[in-house]
């Protein structure tokens, strides 16, 4: 069984109590009575499906009930570390190296997100 | 207190774990800030714990002035006390947040209590909840909400030996079933 460490509760805790909420740091656009069809579409439906490195929202749902944020490889299913929602997403960089080659891009498009942000 | 477990160990081998039902309880749910929180502990008598997943109490559960005060989240508290009192517990705490943004909903009857004692309760627990429940990882006094195959639980070790679960009301058969299952397996 995967351990996944909760942010909120500060354990480890089995995979089953968790469930995914998709992609993380999706900003929603300000004032959405200018924002064009196409932009509001991407923003509700256009997200990465990169092969590697991914920082997605999950919910702690059989357990303190909180969402978080993880960084999480899409190929091992290894999860690089989690933080509480709202917190700034740790330097891509620094764990760049550990994670499976590939990531590369994958870490690019982070970068992206986190400076659109 | 050495001794008694001293004794419990010896008949550790003879002792099948047992599982009984909790009596009725008035529970509620009280989410709020820290001054709503602060005065509900208060209003209810007994301060709330301030780790997540701890569980506080006070006098004897299901009797007169009983109380239980388990934090399932860093802002969610569960609330138990004798069924007698419960009314009145609900209009205190009411009263003291009057002026303060909270939520307190009565969920007595959305829950079931069981209490499983015996040395291999964990194991039982086990069957059907992946957590680590060594006394070291889940120590006493430790409660959360958890799952068991596909019911979710609240568990809360009152001692080393003694585990309370609440469960909703229509997951009750299934859990108690499947406890029953490992319960045999276990003997």
């Amino acid at each position: 069984m995967l351990l996944i460490h909760c942010p909120y509760c500060n354990m480890k805790r089995p995979e089953t109590e968790f469930r995914n909420a998709g992609a993380a740091h999706i900003a929603r656009p300000l004032d959405p009575a200018t924002t064009s069809d196409a932009e509001w579409a991407a923003f509700l439906y256009l997200r990465d499906n990169p092969k590697g490195i991914i920082a997605e929202r999950w919910r702690h749902a059989h357990g303190c009930g909180r969402f978080f944020n993880a960084i999480r490889n899409t190929v091992s299913d290894d999860f690089v570390t989690t933080y509480k929602a709202g917190e700034a997403p740790p330097e891509t960089e620094a764990f760049a190296s550990e994670v499976a080659p590939g990531s590369r891009e994958a870490n690019a498009t982070g970068k992206q997100a986190e400076t659109a942000l | 207190m050495a001794e008694d477990r001293a004794t419990m160990d010896e008949t550790a081998a003879s002792e099948p774990p047992y599982l009984r039902s909790a009596p009725p309880l008035a529970r509620f749910v009280f989410r709020g800030d820290a001054m709503g929180e602060a005065k509900a502990g208060e209003a209810f008598g007994l301060g709330f714990p301030e780790a997540i997943n701890r569980a506080a109490s006070k006098g004897e559960r299901g009797k007169p002035g009983g109380r239980v005060a388990l934090r399932l989240g860093p802002d969610e508290l569960l609330l138990i006390a004798p069924v007698s009192e419960g009314q009145a517990v609900f209009a205190a705490i009411g009263t003291a947040c009057t002026d303060i943004p909270h939520a307190l909903v009565d969920i007595s009857d959305r829950h079931l209590g069981f209490v499983l004692e015996g040395p291999d309760g964990a194991d039982v627990l086990n069957a059907g909840c992946p957590l680590d429940l060594s006394l070291p990882a889940f120590p006493v006094g430790m409660a959360t909400r958890t799952l068991f195959h596909k019911a979710e639980i609240v568990l809360w070790r009152m001692e080393p030996r003694l585990f309370r679960i609440e469960v909703g009301r229509s997951f009750a058969p299934y859990l108690e079933a499947s406890l029953r299952i490992a319960m045999n397996e276990a003997r």
